[in-house]
């Protein structure tokens, strides 16, 4: 019956087999007290990461657009999801549900402002998306930073100065408290919840991308005239797709949220860096790949906590490792180095000789391994 | 009266954002690549600087053309070895990702090297500052100095690229590079000559933004890097005017809108700004459309 499935079927029942059994694994580790709390800890962040690696490589691996603001999207999902879940705090509702709620918000919330930023930008050309995205997530983090919400029993109040200026009654509570962010959410995040998102945004990524609409989505990339001039509407598919992404990140922030007890939007967690984090996770894990994606994500993250890397160190072995990845598999030199001196030719030896023409002719499709 | 101190802030810092823009391009009209690593270069011009200045003593008129030596031979080291190889990889994603991965090499090397500490940069003008009405408007030397040498350093590319047989060599490989190679132009020598040309005014510019703003860190270039990219956008990326127009503009703008919108939006206020730019007028102030070949 295996053999008989698709072999994208095949490909995609792997990666979310192989989610399933990490969960299990770890949960059953948990249970019995086999993990350190450094690595319980960070369960959930992982999930985080690799939410964001499955979302931005949709970005950048599909639709062929370098995005360098997704961790944008993901300040706002949390922002919102946070927000949500502490304005409807002590209004009776379920917990369970509030949460599902709040994930809902960071998610529409999300989306929305990737149509908004996707709107002027996607029409252009070139690396104009990349400065825009880059643009957006410095401007969220500013906003994030200078804004000031409270609630009290006249409605919400909202400021861009001070907590002073909200003008509050005295029950007043402040929600959102500048720099300070947002504090005291619950932890209602759970390494079961984030594994479920995951696997969802997976599912939905995977199938997106062996629809109709995701072969129109990598037939702008690979070459937008040709795919404009088949009738393709480059605009809605591109849209389409940097929605997606963007709405996933914030499933991501949602998550985040409600794992941190103070959320606040500084540079180190939802800044630049964070973005590029992001994109090393996609590179290293080959750009397309999303289960390379996610195993990167989770990799880079827990092998510098487990081996007690310098902290300062990390970044720098990110860089050199990110620019070997990318000149050992787009240069063309490598390219026809490694298809030399590939292993698999090697094992298949006299066939593999006698296939070479076909097999190079296969291997020009750098694509095919999507 | 505030409105002129905040304009002539604004010029002042403009005219820094212009000499780093014109670097970035010139570097972009002929490899038709963003340049990330840029501001980075701006960062170890500072930092050659400020070890030749502060902690070796050499005089400012060798320490500004041995940093700009430096940041020279960076650029053609990054060029060779990062930029170059990919320049005919199937994707125009890969070279963005790679020059990405050169900004945080050169960041965090510096890192490693300096510290995180901040180091005060002294200055390297010894003007005068002219204090007009009384001392209301104070324009310190750093403020001529840098505007200065920006007229003079646009005057100087547009007369390279115009009137010099290089310059019309590096036109030729910016229209065409295959045509200009049958031509007989050498188009890795003169994409490698922009790249020097470009370092070396980053350089330049790194030392006149640590001589106006002194505070010297491995992250000092990232920033005005990314804005400088947003200038020359304004402008017209690509055009050498443009870069200078749109550096000018978006300093105005940014000092403008931190005296009088928010002191902590500034960086906001400018994104912003190149958004608007990007949705009204794609191309720039002084853009070419290019048209599209099939």
């Amino acid at each position: 019956m295996w053999k008989k499935l698709n072999k994208n079927t095949r490909k995609n029942a792997v990666t979310y087999l192989m989610l399933i059994a990490a969960y299990l694994i770890m949960s059953v580790l948990q249970k019995g007290g086999h993990l350190s709390n450094l690595i319980s800890g960070m369960l959930v962040l992982l999930c985080v990461y690799a939410i964001m690696a499955v979302s931005l490589n949709l970005t950048v691996g599909v639709l062929g657009e370098l995005s360098l603001g997704h961790a944008g999207f993901m300040c706002v999902g949390a922002f919102s999801s946070a927000l949500f879940t502490q304005l409807t705090m002590n209004t009776g509702m379920n917990a369970g549900l509030r949460f599902f709620i709040a994930i809902l918000t960071g998610i529409v919330v999300a989306a929305v402002f990737g149509i908004l930023i996707g709107i002027p930008v996607l029409r252009l050309r070139g690396d104009y998306l990349a400065i825009v995205t880059l643009a957006f997530g410095e401007i969220i983090k500013n906003l994030c930073n200078v804004l000031f919400l409270g609630k009290d029993s006249n409605g919400i109040h909202v400021s861009m100065k001070d907590t002073m200026s909200l003008g509050m009654e005295a029950d007043g509570i402040v929600i959102i408290n500048g720099p300070q962010g947002i504090t005291r959410t619950p932890k209602q995040a759970t390494f079961f919840i984030g594994m479920l998102i995951l696997l969802i945004s997976l599912i939905i990524v995977l199938n997106l991308v062996h629809s109709r609409t995701g072969r129109a989505i990598m037939a702008i990339r690979d070459n937008r005239i040709a795919a404009e001039s088949v009738g393709i509407n480059v605009t809605k598919y591109k849209l389409l797709a940097f929605t997606v992404s963007a709405a996933i990140a914030g499933a991501a922030g949602a998550l985040y949220a409600h794992n941190t007890s103070s959320l606040m939007a500084t540079s180190a967690k939802f800044g630049y860096n964070m973005s590029i984090m992001f994109l090393v996770f996609v590179v290293l894990g080959g750009i397309g790949n999303m289960r390379g994606g996610v195993i990167a994500a989770v990799l880079l993250t827990v092998l510098p906590e487990v081996l007690r890397f310098a902290d300062d160190k990390r970044m720098l072995i990110y860089a050199v490792v990110l620019i070997l990845a990318m000149l050992w598999n787009w240069t063309p030199a490598a390219r026809t180095f490694r298809e030399k001196h590939s292993i698999r030719r090697m094992l298949a030896g006299r066939a593999g000789r006698q296939q070479k023409e076909s097999g190079e002719a296969a291997a020009t499709n750098k694509k095919e391994e999507m | 009266m505030r409105f002129l101190a905040s304009l002539i802030n604004g010029i002042s810092l403009g005219s820094v954002y212009a000499i780093i823009a014109l670097g970035y391009t010139m570097v972009y009209g002929i490899a038709k690549m963003l340049n990330f690593a840029h501001g980075d270069v701006i960062m170890v011009g500072a930092y050659a600087a400020f070890v030749m200045l502060n902690q070796i003593g050499l005089p400012v008129y060798v320490a500004i053309p041995v940093s700009m030596v430096v940041c020279t031979v960076l650029g053609l080291v990054i060029e060779r070895f990062a930029y170059r190889p990919l320049r005919k990889a199937a994707s125009p994603l890969a070279v963005l990702i790679t020059a990405i991965g050169v900004s945080y090499l050169l960041q965090n090397l510096a890192l490693l090297i300096f510290g995180a500490n901040t180091r005060s940069f002294s200055s390297v003008v010894h003007l005068k500052s002219l204090r007009l009405f009384d001392g209301g408007i104070i324009i310190t030397g750093e403020m001529i100095v840098n505007a200065v040498v920006c007229v003079a350093i646009m005057a100087g590319l547009t007369l390279f690229v115009n009137k010099t047989k290089q310059g019309q060599a590096m036109r030729a490989v910016s229209e065409d590079k295959g045509a200009a190679q049958l031509m007989g132009i050498n188009a890795n020598g003169t994409i490698a000559l922009t790249f020097a040309i470009g370092a070396a005014l980053a350089a330049v510019a790194g030392v006149l933004m640590c001589s106006s703003y002194p505070a010297l860190t491995p992250y000092t270039g990232a920033m005005p890097g990314i804005k400088a990219f947003v200038a020359a956008v304004f402008g017209g990326i690509g055009s050498i005017p443009g870069a200078f127009i749109g550096g000018i503009l978006l300093g105005v703008i940014e000092v403008l809108g931190k005296s009088y919108i928010s002191s902590q939006l500034g960086d906001a206020i400018v994104f912003s700004v190149l958004i608007i730019v990007l949705l009204v007028k794609p191309t720039g102030i002084l853009g070419k459309n290019i048209q599209e070949k099939v």
